[in-house]
């Protein structure tokens, strides 16, 4: 088996069983990313920054465990990406953004300390939009990432540096974040599982925050029960994050041996509607078929509000950001405009040399949006359609166990192709954005390649705090690609 | 929301200034014709009736996790210590080790 198909449990029993150490297992992926992912601009991109010194120390830890023939945690010696909105002491944690260029941070997030606690070697951080604002991975400020599958292609984003390091075998599983499908769009684009889990599974602490009510941090990995895994290692109640839930961590892996016959599927008829591929329609509808073949029961369904959510995403996404971005005015962290004499004049030039486009576009909105005079025409207004879009899912799940529904419109698009039109760039997150506002559990899992051998993913929804079932479903899809 | 004329230059450069934005003379027609069109897309939430609709805020308000909790969710009050007061200071564009340190503040 080639390194990039290198799942957690061969990894860890690797260097459980002795054929392997933690050290030589880090070494290996980072000679990889040496080779091919920055490589004079040809590279695919994906890291920012690697951390060397962290994952030889964590390894030599793993491997002394191993030699005394200690038990090993679930991630013993996993190689692990984390997206760089995410802080992790001793690495610079950017954002993508100019702003925070070279800004250290203080403290790890909770999610870096679990994985660690867990055993992972973090190789480092990886490439993303601007504070996670982006379909494409085109609005870094460090540079676009490329889509291992196809060079010439996004690989999604916002975290599209964390799928395309487990695509193109750059580590063995990565974090990402998102906020209106930022993990389950860049999965689907570059191949790989991403999951977005319930909001309030897994602590925010440490996630530079874009939108509070949607930000989520969940895992890409090369398959369905290595996100189970990681969801293991992940969930859980943090006193440092008043939103995580407390309620009992479900027993992820173990989940996965219960078959899925019997299972009720909902298929959205509003989720495959005009835009979408067809050799997309295609791929979804064969999965569902083998779905059907295993035992479920297959029924249409209905979610009414789906139009309307992305107009309702793009005022709440918005107005959130505009709160939380404030704190970037050049007076505690990252970059400070040059030769300013006052200090509003230092607030407005900082952030106008430290912000890129983007992020001044959705600055912009969400203030418009709050401003007095609008804040019930348009705020208020989202916040109640978020309602109706949250009770379409309740609905829907008194009459079925999950839903299944593609994740994209479309394959990867062309680096480029969509940078002009921000309308056209936010409809890329269709059928991503419902399920980020009504804070349900949602996984991108592949279902086959189109004939230009572009990846296909299928989206698996299930209700709040229901992986469990999420994740039997996505394990049934996958294992009828095999 | 009012439709039809949409976001004026000067509403763009009001909004840019309570953002605390400085917008390039390039930027304020671009950021101009980008709004009206995502304000475009928005003004569809008006085809749907809502009052009466609960606004929502936060998940857990549906779930009603948080109204079961009642606060129990937050950590105890209790003190502990802080961030490291350097390691914070180390990260600032400019200090003097004990506070961040700016131009000046009032400008007339």
């Amino acid at each position: 088996m080639g390194l990039g198909g290198m799942s957690i449990e061969s990894v860890r029993e690797g260097v459980a069983s002795g054929a392997a150490t933690a050290a030589s297992v880090a070494e290996t992926y980072y000679a990889r990313i040496a080779a091919e992912d920055g490589a004079s601009g040809k590279g695919i991109n994906s890291f920012l920054a690697l951390s060397r010194e962290r994952a030889r120390a964590q390894a030599e830890k793993v491997d002394a465990m191993a030699a005394k023939g200690d038990a090993l945690p679930a991630l013993a010696g996993v190689p692990v990406g984390v997206k760089d909105v995410l802080t992790m002491t001793g690495s610079p944690a950017t954002a993508g953004s100019r702003i925070l260029k070279g800004y250290m941070p203080p403290y790890d997030a909770t999610v870096v300390t679990r994985l660690e606690a867990a055993g992972a070697v973090l190789l480092g951080k990886l490439n993303c939009d601007e504070f996670a604002m982006g379909s494409s991975n085109e609005n870094s400020a460090y540079g676009p990432v490329r889509n291992p599958r196809a060079l010439d292609r996004v690989p999604g984003g916002s975290s599209g540096g964390s799928a395309a390091a487990v695509a193109a075998g750059f580590a063995v599983a990565s974090l990402g974040t998102d906020t209106g499908g930022s993990i389950r769009q860049p999965a689907a684009f570059c191949g790989v599982v991403g999951m977005l889990p319930t909001y309030g599974r897994v602590s925010r602490y440490g996630l530079i925050a874009f939108a509070s009510s949607l930000d989520r941090v969940g895992p890409f990995t090369t398959n369905v029960r290595d996100a189970a895994t990681m969801l293991g290692v992940l969930a859980g109640k943090d006193a440092m994050d008043a939103t995580s839930s407390d309620r009992p961590v479900g027993d992820y892996v173990g989940a996965l041996a219960n078959p899925v016959d019997g299972l009720r599927i909902g298929v959205p008829a509003e989720y495959f509607g005009e835009g979408l591929d067809p050799e997309i329609r295609a791929a979804i509808e064969k999965a569902i078929d083998g779905l059907r073949g295993a035992g479920c029961e297959v029924k249409t369904i209905s979610l009414p509000h789906t139009k309307y959510a992305i107009p309702t995403y793009y005022v709440i996404a918005t107005a959130e950001a505009s709160a939380n971005l404030s704190r970037f005015d050049g007076v505690r962290y990252g970059f400070r405009a040059d030769g300013v004499k006052t200090l509003s004049a230092m607030y407005r030039e900082t952030r106008e040399e430290g912000f890129g486009a983007e992020v001044k576009r959705r600055i912009l909105l969400g203030t418009y949006v709050l401003s007095a005079g609008y804040y019930d025409a348009y705020y208020r207004k989202a916040q109640q359609v978020r309602t109706l879009l949250t009770r379409d899912f309740l609905t829907a799940f008194a009459e079925v166990d999950a839903i299944v529904a593609p994740v994209t419109p479309t394959t990867a698009f062309k680096l480029g192709e969509k940078v002009d039109d921000p309308v056209k760039m936010y409809l890329e997150d269709i059928y991503s954005v419902a399920a980020s506002l009504a804070g349900i559990c949602g996984i991108s899992v592949p279902c086959g390649v189109t004939k230009a051998k572009l990846p296909i993913g299928v989206q698996v929804l299930a209700r709040h705090f229901d992986e469990e079932t999420m994740l039997r479903v996505a394990l049934a899809v996958e294992t009828g690609q095999a | 929301m009012s439709e039809g004329a949409g976001v004026s230059m000067d509403e763009v450069l009001r909004v840019a200034e309570l953002a605390n934005l400085e917008l390039t003379p390039e930027e304020v027609p671009r950021m101009q014709r980008d709004l009206n069109a995502i304000l475009g897309h928005i003004a569809e939430l008006n085809e749907l009736e809502t009052s009466g609709v609960e606004p929502m805020a936060q998940v857990g308000g549906v779930l009603g996790d948080a109204v079961e909790t009642a606060g129990a969710n937050l950590r105890a009050d209790v003190v502990r210590p802080s961030l490291d007061r350097r390691s914070v200071m180390a990260a600032a564009p400019e200090t003097d080790g004990r506070f961040f340190k700016v131009p000046k503040v009032i400008e007339r």
